[in-house]
């Protein structure tokens, strides 16, 4: 497991690298002088020439990417244009916000989603698989963006029930989560019923009927607990999608996390805040991937030795 | 289901071509007396806050949402395709180096390379295409490049490079159709996920600029008239959730037909 673990490691590091060069380069492929840019068509010269100065512009490129990545080991992406706060530290503060939406999210993609591929799974061809079936496509289908402002209309503008924006209440998380887990729950029951279906194919579980165990128990105990494996990976993998996701769910929510920092930032040309957030959002990603890989080790030796 | 999918394919491909001649109002014109009207008899989708027909936009919108799938998906497939095969054919430092890049592509998630290259590039449509065919390509580079590491090995390749044929010729005769069959698979759901990208991009003000009506930038707008006039959010909305839909159904289709493993199978 220790080679395993180590060879990953390994494998990660050059894209790391990767992407860090990426998010450097952003700024590079900004037609035109960056530092204009930033400032705008108006801005006079001498406050140009002092932004290229503060964000070191006017240095060699080279000399700026060495800068890049040092800062970046260290935990240090600048400090903001607008607000002079550093952008680690404008990402921190946001942090707590999205990995709550976040894991609200999973919650309620893992809730909806298992126990409607089992029902799928089980009945498989009936009229509750191709309703299950429907759903799933559909769910994948509808856009978060139209889906939030639908639940807004529905559960705060017409009913009143839920808060339609903002962040501090456990009310104020279900329409957001709910927007935000629909399309992970959509993918995540299809895997669920795909995977549950080639389990209950195996002998293993014929036999289980065979040795007198109900219908039930031979899926829940013995068919169901193989088939998450895949599942599992699932969920590890589409971790970037809610990430991505909550970009535009922070937006139509107004829910104060690192995607509408994001947005706000690009609104407002403070690329080193777009910077920060782009490459916070890339590490992670490729950290839960990494993440989810050993735990796909672990659960499953076989990927250790290939 | 993909004779639905299909079916909605088809319409949608009919109303953007038939826009002009279906839609009793031009997308552009203004009746701002009515700005913000419901839908009724004459205006079925009801006015922006411009006091634009929605329907009228809608069927526009279909156009800017089917062209940006087409164009995306076309670069896309073409590039991955060119890259996955030339990556598995030949293998060695190439395949390390397109790997890598597909590796490092990879290592963003989803969405969020584009914002950051419209982000810099500045918001536009062209520059929508141009990101998300700079990422895109990826997908279809990984899927064929598995398939041509298979491929290669097969007799009828080896024949082929034993009578004498060029390496272009190989490639191009014989390694990249066997490719097809899955590629059009993803090109279907890619679809689907460009149109979803593009109204992504658009509805986050990263898009297509008004007054060209796209769905995602009428999703935008709509959203300070939640309380006021819901229409503006629900049909847009309704026309990308169905086309998706149908690209989504087109492309399990697909993969059924066209997938040995699966075909006749019920699941």
């Amino acid at each position: 497991m220790l080679r395993y673990l180590f060879r990953r490691l390994a494998l990660t590091i050059p894209v790391l690298l990767g992407v860090a060069t990426l998010v450097f380069a952003l700024i590079h492929l900004i037609p035109g002088d960056p530092a204009q840019a930033m400032l705008g068509e108006t801005a006079a010269e001498q406050d140009v020439q002092a932004l290229r100065e503060r964000l070191g512009l006017d240095r060699p490129l080279l000399e700026q990417y060495g800068r890049f990545l040092q800062g970046a080991v260290r935990g240090d992406l600048g400090v903001s244009l607008r607000t002079s706060e550093p952008v680690s530290q404008a990402i921190l503060t946001r942090l707590p916000a999205t990995l709550e939406l976040a894991a609200a999210a999973m919650l309620v993609a893992i809730g909806v989603a298992i126990p409607l591929g089992i029902v799928a799974a089980v009945g498989r061809g009936t009229a509750v698989d191709h309703i299950a079936t429907t759903l799933s496509l559909t769910g994948i289908s509808i856009p978060n963006f139209w889906l939030g402002p639908l639940l807004a209309i529905v559960f705060a503008v017409e009913l009143g029930w839920l808060p339609v924006s903002g962040r501090g209440t456990l009310a104020h998380l279900v329409l957001p989560a709910i927007s935000l887990g629909a399309a992970l729950a959509a993918i995540l029951a299809r895997m669920t019923r795909a995977s549950l279906l080639e389990e209950l194919r195996e002998p293993y579980v014929q036999a289980a009927r065979a040795r007198g165990a109900s219908r039930t128990r031979a899926v829940l105990r013995h068919a169901f607990r193989n088939s998450l494996i895949p599942v599992v990976t699932l969920i590890g993998l589409q971790f970037g999608a809610v990430l991505t996701g909550a970009v535009i769910t922070e937006t139509i929510f107004a829910w104060p996390g690192i995607g509408r920092l994001l947005i706000q930032s690009i609104g407002f040309r403070d690329y080193p805040l777009v910077q920060g957030c782009i490459l916070f959002i890339a590490v992670t990603y490729v950290g839960m991937n990494l993440l989810t890989d050993l735990m796909y080790g672990v659960l499953d030796p076989r990927i250790r030795y290939e | 289901m993909s004779r639905v999918g299909a079916a909605i394919v088809l319409a949608a491909v009919l109303a953007a071509l038939a826009g002009p001649l279906l839609a009793p109002f031009d997308p552009a014109s203004q009746e701002l007396a009515l700005r913000l009207e419901g839908p009724n008899g004459v205006h079925w989708f009801g006015l922006d806050e411009l006091g634009r027909d929605i329907f009228a936009r809608v069927l526009a919108g279909a156009r800017i949402s089917l062209l940006v799938g087409l164009v995306v998906v076309g670069v896309s497939a073409s590039v991955g395709t060119a890259l996955g095969s030339i990556a598995g054919y030949f293998g060695g430092r190439i395949d390390e180096a397109i790997s890598r890049a597909i590796d490092i592509l990879l290592a963003f998630p989803g969405l969020l390379l584009a914002i950051a290259l419209v982000a810099v590039l500045g918001p536009s449509l062209t520059n929508v295409v141009l990101a998300l065919s700079l990422i895109g390509w990826v997908g279809y580079a990984r899927l064929v490049r598995g398939q041509v590491l298979r491929t290669r090995e097969l007799e009828f390749v080896q024949a082929a490079r034993a009578l004498g044929a060029t390496t272009p010729r190989i490639l191009l005769r014989h390694v990249i159709p066997t490719t097809l069959p899955a590629v059009t698979v993803q090109a279907t759901l890619g679809m689907g996920g460009a149109i979803l990208a593009e109204a992504a991009l658009s509805f986050l003000g990263l898009g297509v600029q008004p007054p060209t009506p796209s769905w995602g930038t009428m999703l935008n707008y709509g959203r300070g008239h939640l309380l006021d006039a819901p229409h503006l959010t629900i049909f847009p909305g309704l026309a990308i959730a169905i086309l998706v839909l149908g690209f989504n159904f087109l492309g399990d289709g697909l993969r059924d037909a066209l997938d040995p493993a699966t075909r006749g199978r019920k699941d």
